[in-house]
């Protein structure tokens, strides 16, 4: 290997990685060009999501976990209207490199509201009568999330955990292992599933790091 | 493993049934008057009469002041006992882990389903035994710990909520859904490992991990290690293959009970049941003797050689 070669080696090594966080930033901000859009659409600047419109915060999610609800809204085992066509935009490459992107970015703060009474039964202690376990037995004390198959609840979006809890029960997302959540969801009742949302949504999760 | 003899099985399927059923005594064994009795007893509890049912109380009904103070107390022990009775406890488990949601779930040995049944003599140390003092051998074989004194906040604690989940029980009977469901529950097929591996891969691996010590968050156990020296040792009831697979055919994967075949759940238990874990605290020199004289049955693995490997030869530290 001549100086040169060595001084080139060393100056393009890093490239290849650098190029895919620019990449992912890009995305997220302008689209991939070739019909994915924008990701801080409707997940934020700060990957935080929209609360209110029931759009999830990713920031902070397992990356493992981020890149597998890509894969299946684009294989359609996840069914959503406007995230199939986004997730189909994009290339496996730009799927992963997202996933990595989110992963990375600290949780935003989020205003804490009191938690609905109805919701803290069912998330701490279940339901067995009706063979329904506590969901923080599987998303961890408070819905803290536990490695890549067990998503963070705590200060997710109401409205978007509400809205997968009815997808699970309808069928629309059938992406669970083991069949875990359709299996639990379809033993809630309407209301059940808006005051565990509810629950979840006022649990404090520390802002300013990832969370597993 | 070999194949288990099907009469022996039998007997041993309710001589290990022992957290609730009195048990049989052994053959060739000195039968004393407290073994008569309790085998008068397991006559009674096997008739074909129904088993009452029974159901505890709700959470919310714990009453306020002193004594439901304590029965809160025995609660969070025994939902999260490495935080409230550290100084017993040797592993990551807590004993909500195989007795679920907080010792009321039937079919997953219930709290009130083994209260009514002690005193109650026990083959497992030849004497007849309190229900403090059975919960001293929770912790000293599943918690791999040390046992509370009888007096300790912690076993008191532990017999308050116990005894408060079992108000108005009836006493002295078998209840339907105490205990695991061991009852004529046998393996079509002698368990066998590979089959096992391959269950415990699709079944298991999802919460328990793919080198079965389970996972945390931040720190906080989620779900448990099967394991290992952060599980239960080599005495522990769940080391019993009987025990292991009844637990797990009614109640894994956690919410989906049942719904694993029979023989996936004895070869998934033999499975689990083959790893090594810490040392029988009772061992007695080296790993034959100790088989002789404490896992001399079918049910146990240890002592035996299992994809190449003396089990208890080389105990979880």
């Amino acid at each position: 290997m001549t100086g040169l070669q060595f001084l080139l080696a060393l100056v393009l090594a890093p490239l290849p990685f650098a190029a895919a966080a620019t990449d992912a930033a890009t995305i997220v901000q302008q689209g991939n060009g070739k019909g994915a859009a924008p990701c801080m659409a409707c997940h934020g600047t700060d990957g935080g999501g929209m609360a209110v419109n029931g759009y999830p915060r990713l920031a902070g999610l397992d990356a493992a976990y981020i890149q597998r609800q890509l894969d299946d809204f684009a294989n359609g085992t996840r069914r959503n209207p406007v995230m199939q066509p986004n997730a189909s935009a994009l290339s496996e490459d730009e799927r992963a490199a997202l996933a990595k992107y989110y992963s990375a970015l600290p949780v935003p703060a989020h205003a804490v509201a009191p938690p609905a009474g109805a919701g803290a039964t069912l998330a701490t202690q279940g339901d067995w009568s009706r063979g329904l376990p506590a969901c923080v037995r599987c998303h961890g004390p408070g819905g803290m999330g536990v490695g890549a198959n067990f998503p963070p609840l705590a200060g997710q979006s109401a409205a978007y955990i509400a809205s997968q809890l009815r997808a699970w029960q309808q069928g629309t997302r059938r992406n669970d292992p083991l069949q875990l959540m359709q299996h639990v969801a379809k033993q809630l009742t309407p209301q059940e599933v808006d005051a565990v949302a509810g629950w979840f949504a006022a649990q404090p999760l520390p802002a300013g790091e990832s969370r597993p | 493993m070999k194949h288990l003899p099907i009469s022996l099985l039998a007997v041993l399927a309710l001589a290990a049934c022992s957290r609730q059923v009195p048990e049989a005594p052994a053959k060739n064994r000195g039968v004393s008057a407290a073994a008569t009795s309790a085998m008068q007893a397991a006559g009674a509890a096997s008739s074909p009469v129904a088993e009452p049912a029974f159901t505890p109380p709700p959470a919310a009904a714990i009453p306020a002041g002193p004594l439901g103070d304590e029965i809160r107390l025995g609660r969070a022990i025994f939902t999260d006992t490495g935080e409230h009775a550290h100084e017993y406890v040797g592993n990551r488990l807590s004993c909500s882990n195989c007795h679920l949601d907080a010792g009321r779930l039937a079919n997953s040995a219930p709290l009130w389903g083994a209260w009514g049944v002690y005193p109650q003599y026990r083959k497992k140390n030849g004497r007849v035994n309190s229900f403090g003092e059975r919960l001293q051998g929770c912790f000293r074989f599943s918690m791999n710990g040390k046992a509370p004194p009888l007096d300790s906040d912690v076993i008191v604690a532990l017999e308050t909520y116990a005894w408060w989940l079992s108000k108005g029980a009836p006493t002295g009977v078998k209840l339907a859904g105490a205990g695991y469901p061991k009852e004529g529950f046998k393996p079509p097929q002698p368990p066998d490992y590979a089959r096992g591996a391959a269950v415990y891969a699709k079944n298991c691996a999802l919460c328990h991990g793919a080198d079965g010590q389970g996972q945390q968050a931040d720190g906080r156990d989620v779900f448990p290690p099967l394991w290992g020296a952060q599980s239960f040792n080599w005495g522990a009831g769940m080391h019993q293959l009987d025990n292991a697979a009844a637990f797990i055919k009614a109640n894994m994967p956690f919410s989906r009970g049942g719904t694993l075949s029979d023989q996936d759940a004895w070869d998934v238990a033999m499975y689990m049941d083959a790893h090594e874990r810490p040392q029988d605290p009772r061992y007695a020199g080296d790993v034959a003797a100790t088989r002789a004289k404490y896992h001399d049955t079918p049910m146990s693995l240890y002592g035996t050689v299992v994809d190449g490997h003396l089990l208890g030869s080389e105990p979880s530290k």
